[in-house]
């Protein structure tokens, strides 16, 4: 892990926005899974966030410009689904951006939080921070997201919802 | 070209859960447009790209285990109704929003058990697919049961035509738990789960939400089958003549 090479991809990697939520980074969001040298050639491994996601291949072709561009000649861009992706892989610094773009960060941990019939979390809103809020659809503007309203402010807004 | 149909149990079985995926991913997808509310019109679409994503998932699979070249273009568009091996259920006619949620319903329990057993598999990439669909198929369950119970329990209006839905499509929920010698080979090799003791679940589950949305659960009769086989209702067909249009017009067309 102290390999500097590494250290130098990953920075790299963290320059790279997501292209639906260009406020996080492929790095905040846990989609980039590994990053290891074969020798000379460097191999990045990322995994999709929902198996439909438009977004994946944007995602890889934007990794392999931004890699391009820092320079580097010799490398793969992988694709894993194991083990799944799950929203308890999105970074601490990736949650308060979320919130501050306005998108709810997913409560709880998914690895705990079976989506179970009838049970839905208690999503605080990101703008007034109320737990008033009402789910409207739990399929929103992406896969990722649900779509919530709140009852106290009247803020329509995004959940990035557990998986 | 290279024959459509293979004799690889491991590919059928994989062919028989894209083209589940696929079929039905492209019936929701006709609803684009056309919800009968935005978050619903939404809500069906998201459920189009997370079955056409999986569907991806295992063509590109059974393509790579073919060793023909074939990716997951080719099996999408490429094949004839005859070498389709979906169930005869997704590929029934989206009807009214209830039609289409029962449909949904009976799919989503289905596969929600079917998915959940292959995570178990020992071939460790179907496994990984099956794992990763598991966790949205989890959020399609929620969704089509809420809906029978919204509108089961709901108006007249709703409730006729939930019942009506449930009733018109009970006759190819059979199909999803029968199992021939295909199958039977591909569970010897880790790419198929025995079905038929899943039946039991699928009906406790299915009996449950038709009872809290207040409905009839239709008699079990006459089931209809040869999906699987490639025997086809003659919806399928007017499906591909949408799905398939442009590489059949202009094979190997990219932009
Ligand atoms: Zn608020």
């Amino acid at each position: 892990m102290g390999d500097p090479r590494i250290a130098a991809v990953r920075a790299v990697l963290d320059g790279v926005p997501d292209p639906e939520i260009p406020v996080v980074t492929v790095v905040d969001l846990g989609i980039v899974r590994d990053i290891r040298f074969d020798g000379d050639r460097l191999v990045v491994t990322i995994t999709p966030t929902y198996t439909g996601c438009p977004a994946t291949k944007v995602i890889e072709d934007a990794i392999r410009d931004a890699l391009t561009d820092a320079g580097y000649t010799d490398f793969a861009v992988e694709t894993t689904l194991s083990p799944p992706w799950t929203t308890d892989w999105l970074s601490e610094r990736g949650r308060e951006k979320l919130r501050e773009f306005g998108i709810a960060p997913p409560v709880g941990s998914a690895a705990t939080k079976r989506a179970l019939f009838g049970d839905a979390p208690t999503v605080p809103c990101p703008r007034c921070r109320s737990e008033q809020t009402t789910c409207v659809s739990e399929f929103g503007s992406t896969p990722c997201k649900a779509h919530y309203r709140c009852d106290a402010c009247g803020e329509p807004f995004d959940y990035f919802k557990c998986l | 070209m290279a024959t459509p149909t293979s004799t690889d149990a491991r590919i059928v079985a994989l062919l028989r859960l894209a083209d589940d995926a696929l079929i039905l991913g492209h019936r929701l997808s006709e609803w684009c447009g056309h919800g009968p509310i935005l978050e619903q019109d939404i809500a069906l679409t998201n459920h189009a790209l997370d079955l056409i994503g999986r569907a991806r998932a295992l063509y590109t699979y059974a393509g790579e285990l073919e060793g023909a070249g074939h990716d997951e273009d080719w099996f999408a568009y490429r094949r004839d109704a005859i070498h389709f091996h979906n169930a005869l259920l997704v590929e029934q006619p989206n009807g009214d929003f209830a039609q289409t949620i029962a449909r949904q319903f009976f799919y989503d329990r289905y596969a929600q058990l079917y998915y959940h057993a292959l995570t178990e598999s020992p071939d460790e990439r179907l496994a990984a697919i099956a794992a990763k669909s598991l966790k949205e198929i989890d959020y399609h369950v929620r969704f089509s049961s809420e809906w029978v119970i919204r509108l089961g329990d709901g108006t007249d209006e709703s409730k006729t035509r939930m019942q009506r839905g449930i009733d018109e499509l009970w006759r190819y929920t059979g199909e999803l738990f029968a199992m021939d010698e295909l199958d039977r080979a591909a569970i010897e090799r880790g790419f198929a789960v025995d079905a038929a003791p899943l039946h039991d679940a699928w009906n406790t589950a299915v009996d449950a939400v038709l009872a809290e949305a207040t409905l009839t659960r239709p008699e079990d009769g006459w089931m209809a089958d040869g999906g699987r086989a490639g025997r086809h209702t003659e919806h399928l067909g007017f499906i591909l003549a949408d799905l398939q249009f442009l590489q059949r017009a202009y094979p190997d067309a990219t932009w």
